[in-house]
């Protein structure tokens, strides 16, 4: 678009959306490093009479770093499960043209309209009969299998941007698939890859629904239960509970700031296209 | 595996080249692990909703006893009034907003590339940390409504009381669900209009229509998939989600707040009647399958490859 004459309704609107987003970030940011007389006395937006990082301290002691270890092992493992499955499945689908594998993609195109909520009950019945109730590993694999069908999908069209010439070059020289896939898809789809590995491992580490039907003990508790515990129990403790907020955001935000193109993909992954 | 590979690859395509054509195999490690883990609890849903289960012991048949009982739960017909509400009220508070936000983001200017990065903040919070910020923010004693009290003071807002009454809970989660969401369907339309081609904007100024104009002639029309693929998200979204309500409001005041997903977590594992849970856990299925397909097939959003088609 050229540039025109200032658009004022847009710089209004875009103002405002910006007060609506800040402000309870700046809320969250500065309770997390007040006393609780200072913040209840003062309200939320006014600015702080003196910092303290004692909030932090409470929150760690509390048992969040126990709890933040379990997220992420879990987080791990959902990654590893889905970069180990992701690549091979989208390159059959990619290169491989039968009807089985056109109905594998299908059943990851369905299984995008499947949401986990509404099979909580039956992942309850099946891991408790598996007697894998109240472990890590409860979590993790339905995450990981929910995880599967979105990242299939960004996968294989990262992998149809390689064109059909680099194909038949490595065909004329006999490569295997395993070859192909190795030295050709693997290096020009490592876009692909890195999104599904950002969105695997955000879906994993915000979890709650799966974690808090699937886990009761405080030995496998993750970090978004012990937030949820922790404002049931100490509800009226405003700045302990930002600080555990601020605390559970630093990683994705770490990720945010290094990964920040791909975390953006692995986003838009479903609304892309 | 290379003599798979050759058997199933049809010659199609590239050159006909059969060989380095992966084999079927190389995608039975993948569905295999999602039919167990997702497709399997599609079935197992299914036949728990015609079971009496209590989490203990083994699931007892009772055939249709817990469909016939559930039609006439008032609180499961309420709980669709309810989905209905927020979900409606989703779409219509978070898509205006959004279309408009991404569209003004697509532009590559400088200023606009940062505050896009700001708007993005909520998309890094979990659904429970954002739930739980809200919670403290809008305690009526130490919280906003406390602070500002010439804004919420009045008696529509309840006096500050903002979870004690059906009208005002239901504000909250719809504008809790308008900060958690707007950023993603932001980032879709962003998308979506830089997909746009330049030249229609361009012929559009030669012929002299104006921002308006343009906006309600190119963009608009254009962003028809966008609008559809957002919309499908916030409704399959809406209908099925419940972690905000289980922090914000717990379903109250009374069930005012009880949305049928909602429902069916209570039903399940707070009263440990697993077969009724089942019930609405294939009642969601089912909308939710249903929305997606229908949507798809009205707008033909499945022949439409691309939203520069017809071009």
């Amino acid at each position: 678009m050229t540039a025109r004459r200032p658009n004022y309704v847009a710089g209004a609107l875009t103002a405002f959306w910006l007060v609506v987003v800040l402000a309870p970030i700046y809320v969250l940011v500065k309770a997390s490093l007040q006393t609780q007389p200072d913040y209840d006395s003062s309200g939320p937006l006014s600015l702080p009479r003196h910092l303290t990082t004692a909030n932090f301290g409470h929150v760690i002691h509390s048992g969040f770093l126990h709890f933040f270890v379990n997220t992420g092992i879990i987080t791990a493992a959902v990654v590893l499960i889905v970069v180990l499955l992701v690549p091979p499945v989208a390159f059959a689908i990619v290169r491989n043209r039968s009807r089985t594998v056109t109905v594998v993609f299908r059943v990851f195109l369905v299984g995008l309209t499947v949401p986990i909520q509404a099979v909580i009950v039956p992942l309850y019945f099946l891991i408790s009969k598996a007697g894998l109730y109240d472990t890590l590993i409860a979590v993790i694999l339905p995450t990981a299998a929910f995880s599967l069908p979105i990242s299939t999908i960004i996968m294989t069209g990262s992998m149809r941007d390689i064109t059909g010439d680099l194909y038949e070059a490595m065909a004329l020289e006999g490569a295997t698939s395993w070859h192909t896939f190795r030295h050709l898809v693997m290096p020009l789809a490592r876009g692909g890859l890195a999104t599904i590995i950002v969105f695997s491992a955000l879906n994993a580490w915000n979890g709650f629904l799966l974690p808090l039907i699937l886990t009761q003990s405080a030995g496998v508790r993750v970090f978004t239960l012990g937030l949820y515990d922790f404002q049931t129990v100490s509800s009226i403790d405003a700045p302990a509970i930002c600080a555990a907020v601020v605390l559970s955001i630093v990683p994705i935000l770490v990720v945010y700031l290094f990964a920040r193109r791909a975390l953006i993909r692995g986003l838009m992954g479903v609304g892309g296209k | 595996m290379t003599a798979l590979a050759a058997k199933s690859g049809r010659t199609r395509g590239s050159g006909g080249l059969k060989v380095g054509r992966p084999s079927f195999l190389w995608s039975l490690p993948a569905i295999t692990f999602f039919a167990i883990c997702a497709i399997v609890p599609l079935g197992v849903v299914v036949w728990l909703s015609f079971t009496s289960w209590d989490a203990l012991g083994s699931p007892a048949w009772v055939g249709t006893a817990n469909w016939t009982a559930l039609f006439h739960d008032p609180t499961l017909t309420n709980s669709f009034k309810v989905t209905a509400l927020l979900t409606g009220l989703g779409v219509v508070t978070q898509t205006p907003v959004s279309l408009l936000l991404g569209v003004w983001a697509a532009g590559y200017q400088r200023n606009r590339a940062i505050l896009s990065a700001l708007y993005f903040i909520p998309l890094l919070m979990s659904a429970t940390a954002i739930s739980i910020v809200w919670l403290s923010l809008l305690d009526p004693y130490y919280g906003l409504p406390h602070e500002l009290h010439w804004l919420f003071g009045n008696s529509v807002l309840g006096h500050g009381f903002l979870f004690s009454y059906p009208g005002t809970a239901i504000g909250v989660l719809t504008f809790v669900g308008m900060w958690q969401w707007t950023p993603f369907h932001t980032l879709i339309y962003q998308g979506g209009a830089r997909a746009i081609p330049e030249v229609l904007y361009q012929a559009a100024a030669i012929d002299g229509a104006g921002r308006v104009r343009q906006f309600v002639s190119i963009t608009l029309p254009q962003l028809r998939n966008t609008i559809i693929t957002s919309v499908v998200l916030m409704l399959v979204g809406s209908v099925t989600s419940f972690d905000t309500i289980l922090i914000l409001t717990s379903g109250r005041p009374g069930i005012s707040t009880t949305s049928t997903s909602y429902y069916m977590y209570i039903k399940g594992f707070e009263q440990f009647q697993f077969g009724d849970a089942s019930v609405i856990g294939v009642l969601l299925v089912v909308v939710s399958t249903i929305i997606a397909l229908i949507i798809v097939r009205v707008s033909g959003w499945d022949r439409m490859r691309s939203t520069q088609e017809g071009m």
